[in-house]
């Protein structure tokens, strides 16, 4: 370990001299006698550490001993026999779904090829809205009209994914021999985007419509609720810079171009890449309410897969394996958009 | 001196008011036409002649749920979730919080770790699952069959709330808890008289994100509650979409409203109560996205 003058000294302002840097000589001191100053700092400080252990133990017990759990990928599953008496089975589960050559393999090809198209399609579609929508409410002079404007575009985000779904499952309902169809089939069928007889069906019976009811049910309640960090940047953008561009000449498209746009473009940048990290990790509840049978071709994604063969099914080990290939792809995604933020930015997300 | 509007600037704003009018009245509309469907007559909900306000105004299907006892106690069970699981995720996560935001705590780093990685890395619903039913067990064991209590403690710990509150703490001047110690307190009265109430804003949106996380809590409610006397109100209204909306099951339907508004009744019964906070809990949960967005 490199030592460091300024570890020892540091500078008291009230005094003007050095003055010992006591949290240094703890951690010296800690140094030359382990663990037995390990111990006595501990012991000190009991109470500090104390106030540690609850979260420590709901960690442990409800986050780690789950990655525990999930070794049963590389072991026969059992029903009766816990995953430390079961016997290994390598990557056979793996081997299955991946260059198997049952349903079982093309199906988890599906699942994984939708859970990326769901998360690739919100980056296109749902991720600039905000943007755009923030850029709107700068428009906005009047503070109460402004007000009005974000009260109601943040309200969806407060309905529960239950309650949520199932007013779009109203919304878009099928017809039958005692009622209509949804208003918005209805209203979609007026317009002339749909054809009667697929509304007549049910939009959510339908595979070719899975991904976009997703999609716009997702900007539709969350859109006004993410606009909320980029209006945060673009108001706080100085108004004498847009005066500086005035008098340069720019009109508004040029005061986009040059202004607004570069002063919020590390939230855009650390937000995207924020979303990238998070690509293979699609809302597992939101599918899980609006899909069915019906619709697997499109809306079928590793978790729901998961759910349907490892939970409402028996097959655990396969579940776990599909399950893990999808969520190590994942970390290894998170921990490099967080590299490159910090590379890019030196903020880091975590 | 008043600048003159350029057209450009004109334009835009234009394109700005209309299309946020649109969006807003998108996001309204469906609130409206819930209500609306909820209290009209079965003939205009069936056959979709209402558009924005309610036609032959019936209280029936709101009735109805009240009158359902399975409805109430959903409802006390959301309550009770919420509450008790509030409680206890926001104490474990200040105590946690308080303690990894002193300097001095050994193995910071890796109690930090301990709890970024969690954030990374998810074992999945399978392992989380099987872990759950062992929990169950083990909580069954010690005589708690009640699985709210299950639901309470095992779920929604969230390590990005911890941070949150682990970074204002540490935003706290230490020489004010210096002073409280010159005046002899305790960690305890440390962390409650000093570093709580200088943190009251990012608590309270810690406490709101779990009070809604709570609130909206359907999946691990689902799977782990078996008794159905002590299902929360999201599990409650699934079953009953899941129940009015089979076609087979509605064949028989023959009261005097639309089966339909019994959906939109329980809808609107389950948005009211956030719709009645909602005013008072908006700005911490803009100042929760501001914190929560980016950190050093």
């Amino acid at each position: 370990m490199q030592l460091n003058v300024t570890d020892y000294l540091i500078f008291d302002e009230e005094s003007g001299t050095y003055v010992e840097n006591p949290e240094q000589v703890v951690r010296d001191d800690v140094e030359k006698h382990h663990w037995l100053n390990v111990f006595r700092a501990v012991l000190k400080d009991w109470r500090l550490y104390l106030m540690l252990v609850p979260m420590l133990l709901v960690f442990l017990l409800w986050r780690y001993l789950p990655m525990y759990e999930l070794l049963g990928c590389f072991k026969v599953s059992d029903d009766v026999k816990s995953v430390a008496e079961q016997s290994y089975s390598g990557f056979s589960y793996f081997r299955q779904l991946l260059v198997g050559t049952g349903s079982l393999t093309t199906e988890f090809w599906r699942a994984f090829r939708n859970t990326f198209l769901l998360s690739f399609y919100g980056l296109c579609f749902g991720f600039p809205m905000p943007i755009i929508i923030a850029l709107f409410f700068n428009e906005i002079r009047s503070n109460i009209a402004r007000s009005v404007y974000q009260v109601v575009t943040y309200l969806p985000k407060f309905m529960s994914t239950v309650v949520m779904t199932s007013l779009v499952m109203m919304l878009v309902k099928q017809g039958s021999l005692t009622s209509e169809m949804g208003v918005l089939s209805q209203f979609l069928v007026n317009l002339g985007l749909i054809t009667e007889e697929t509304a007549r069906a049910g939009l959510m019976n339908n595979p070719t419509f899975f991904r976009a009811i997703y999609q716009i049910s997702g900007i539709w309640e969350s859109a006004g609720y993410d606009s909320i960090v980029f209006f945060a940047a673009i108001i706080a953008i100085s108004p004498t810079s847009y005066e500086a561009a005035q008098i340069d000449g720019a009109g508004k498209l040029a005061q986009m171009k040059y202004v607004v746009l570069p002063s919020i473009l590390s939230t855009i940048v650390i937000m995207l890449i924020t979303r990238i990290g998070s690509l293979l990790n699609v809302g597992y509840e939101k599918v899980l309410l609006l899909y069915n049978p019906n619709t697997y071709v499109t809306a079928d994604v590793v978790s729901t897969f998961a759910n349907r063969y490892g939970i409402t099914g028996t097959m655990k080990g396969i579940a776990s394996a599909a399950e893990m290939m999808n969520n190590v792809i994942g970390m290894l995604l998170v921990i490099g958009a967080n590299t490159i933020a910090r590379k890019a930015s030196d903020v880091s997300l975590y | 001196m008043k600048r003159r509007l350029e057209i450009s600037e004109l334009i835009f704003k234009i394109i700005s008011y209309t299309l946020l009018t649109v969006f807003a009245l998108c996001c309204l509309y469906p609130f409206i036409y819930t209500i609306s469907a909820a209290i009209s007559g079965k003939h205009a909900v069936e056959y979709n002649e209402l558009v924005l306000l309610p036609k032959d105004i019936q209280f029936d299907a709101f009735s109805r749920m009240f009158n359902n006892n399975m409805f109430w106690n959903a409802y006390t069970n959301t309550l009770f979730l919420t509450f008790y699981g509030t409680l206890w995720s926001l104490g474990v996560s200040i105590f946690g919080a308080y303690a990894l935001s002193k300097k001095r705590l050994m193995f910071r780093k890796g109690f930090n770790f301990f709890l970024v990685f969690t954030m990374w890395f998810s074992a999945g619903l399978v392992p989380q699952y099987l872990n759950y039913l062992d929990t169950k067990r083990v909580f069954n064991s010690f005589g708690i069959m009640d699985d709210k209590w299950l639901v309470v403690i095992a779920m929604g710990m969230a390590a990005m709330n911890i941070i949150l509150l682990r970074n204002s703490f540490e935003g706290v001047p230490s020489e004010i808890e210096e002073a409280a110690i010159v005046d002899g307190a305790t960690e305890m009265q440390v962390l409650w008289r000093v570093y709580i109430p200088m943190s009251k804003s990012i608590i309270a949106t810690v406490a709101l994100f779990f009070g809604i996380s709570r609130w909206n809590g359907y999946f691990w409610a689902r799977q782990m509650i078996s008794n159905s006397n002590e299902h929360p109100l999201q599990v409650f209204i699934r079953l009953r979409l899941e129940e009015y909306t089979d076609p087979e099951a509605m064949a028989g339907w023959n009261e005097a409203f639309a089966s339909d508004s019994v959906i939109y009744a329980l809808i609107v019964c389950s948005i009211v109560p956030i719709l009645i906070i909602y005013p008072f809990i908006q700005k911490y949960f803009a100042k929760g996205v501001n914190v929560g967005g980016v950190k050093e």
